[in-house]
């Protein structure tokens, strides 16, 4: 079986590997470029701990092979914060919130949050809750997750009124 | 969970994947958005030798809504299915169904041609198109053809698909202005298959039902188009009596495994309550 070669732009870099196919996107990511930001949790496309970008939507990169990605644009965890590492709206809102306790869901869930507030950058709590139901989180029971991307959404909208 | 070995193959047009899938012989697999095929190699349940990947081919996606007949590429995923402003007029009933399968990330991957081909009897849109007699576009090296939705399924994970075809496209009618319509969906969580699902499509006029078709889900080894419970429909009012001529027609032909969702009687008895409460929501709904 022959290895094949990929070219990704990852958080705004350009990589190129040579991968086996059967890779899936999540090990490439955590394994082959050292992104252990998106975690493997039920490995089975239920979780959504492994969730990233990629081309502008959410998917699970656990049930993506890399060979899937090659020539796409894909944002992780750690392209979420700016480049001086300031923590992004949503992140300052988790932190703020107690939006988690072990924190094992938080990189699929704020990577996910990010993706749904570009989507929809008003959304009521029942479209945050539909917004993330791809993604599981075990200690919070959610209250405060949507809590925080509620908050971050409007931080958001309010930094954009007020740069207009 | 590591998959086994297979070379990948990424073609940039439908002719190119169909002579590849002719060369390559029957331990080569197409692959749309992957939902259902990479998990079953995950578990080595499919253990291709060659990936096709079909994401290059534009010929494969989209919706082209025209002359009464809507045609659905094949690649076209879920999310596409459900942003589409234009289909939602013409069949909300897809949009309903759609927005019952798994969640956002699996809707923005997984495509309506892997959820028809693939024959995995947990899927929804099989027995949707069931109810709107679709017809699938097989294409292979020896040209195009097309299998009736109905006639599709001959058990799980085994349809009319031959070897060295692809499912190009899914095409029926566009429904009457007017129709009525709803997918009722039992399920544990998001995410899930169906306990037991329902979809109806019914027409009427003047007081009277013209036209029902009703199709199940998950209540059998394949999705079950259940004709006799759309006829006990046809010609009444939808009175309480032909609705539950209709549940117990459909309840009959369930085949249910016992499983995590629920024993046997149970999901046959969940498919009966599906099809009673989308008859309802379809009656009201039509106009």
């Amino acid at each position: 079986m022959s290895k094949i070669n990929v070219r990704m732009t990852v958080n705004g870099t350009e990589v190129e590997k040579s991968a086996e196919p059967r890779t899936l996107l999540i090990h490439f990511l955590r394994e082959e470029l050292n992104l252990t930001g998106p975690h493997i949790g039920c490995d089975t496309s239920h979780c959504g701990a492994c969730t990233v970008d990629l081309n502008g939507k959410s998917v699970k990169s656990c049930t993506i092979f890399v060979g899937q990605a090659d020539g796409a644009e894909i944002t992780t965890i750690e392209g979420i914060s700016g480049a001086d590492g300031t923590l992004h709206a949503l992140q300052v809102a988790f932190k703020d919130n107690h939006a988690l306790q072990c924190g094992f869901c938080t990189p699929g869930m704020i990577t996910r949050g990010y993706r749904l507030l570009q989507e929809n950058p008003n959304p009521t709590d029942d479209e945050i809750r539909h917004g993330i139901s791809g993604n599981l989180c075990r200690c919070t029971g959610y209250q405060n997750i949507v809590k925080a991307i509620r908050i971050a959404a409007e931080q958001l909208n309010t930094a954009e009124e007020a740069a207009e | 969970m590591i998959p086994g070995s297979f070379d990948y193959h990424r073609p940039a047009s439908l002719d190119a994947a169909i002579s590849l899938l002719a060369s390559l012989g029957e331990e080569a697999r197409v692959v749309a958005g992957g939902h259902s095929l990479i998990p079953m190699m995950k578990l080595r349940m499919a253990v291709p030798e060659h990936l096709i990947d079909l994401q290059d081919i534009d010929d494969l996606k989209g919706i082209a809504i025209n002359a009464g007949t809507i045609t659905i590429g094949a690649m076209t995923t879920q999310a596409e299915l459900i942003a589409s402003a234009e289909l939602e007029s013409a069949c909300p009933i897809i949009k309903e169904t759609a927005l019952l399968i798994a969640d956002p990330q699996v809707r923005n991957v997984g495509t309506i041609g892997g959820n028809v081909a693939n024959g995995d009897p947990g899927n929804d849109m099989p027995a949707l198109m069931q109810a709107l007699d679709a017809q699938y576009v097989l294409q292979g090296s020896g040209g195009s053809r097309e299998v009736s939705a109905r006639d599709f399924y001959e058990a799980a994970y085994f349809t009319a698909i031959e070897d060295g075809e692809i499912l190009t496209a899914v095409r029926f009618a566009t429904p009457a202005a007017g129709h009525g319509y709803a997918y009722f969906k039992q399920k544990r969580k998001i995410g899930d298959y169906a306990t037991a699902a329902a979809a109806v499509i019914l027409t009427i006029d003047g007081g009277t039902c013209s036209s029902a078709s009703i199709a199940l889900t998950n209540v059998g080894d394949t999705p079950l188009f259940a004709q006799a419970a759309g006829e006990a429909l046809i010609g009444s009012s939808l009175d309480q009596g032909a609705v539950a001529a209709a549940v117990e027609a459909a309840k009959a032909i369930t085949d249910p495994v016992a499983d995590g969702r629920g024993p046997a009687g149970f999901r046959t008895h969940i498919a009966g309550v599906m099809v009673g409460r989308a008859i309802a929501c379809a009656a009201e709904r039509a106009n």
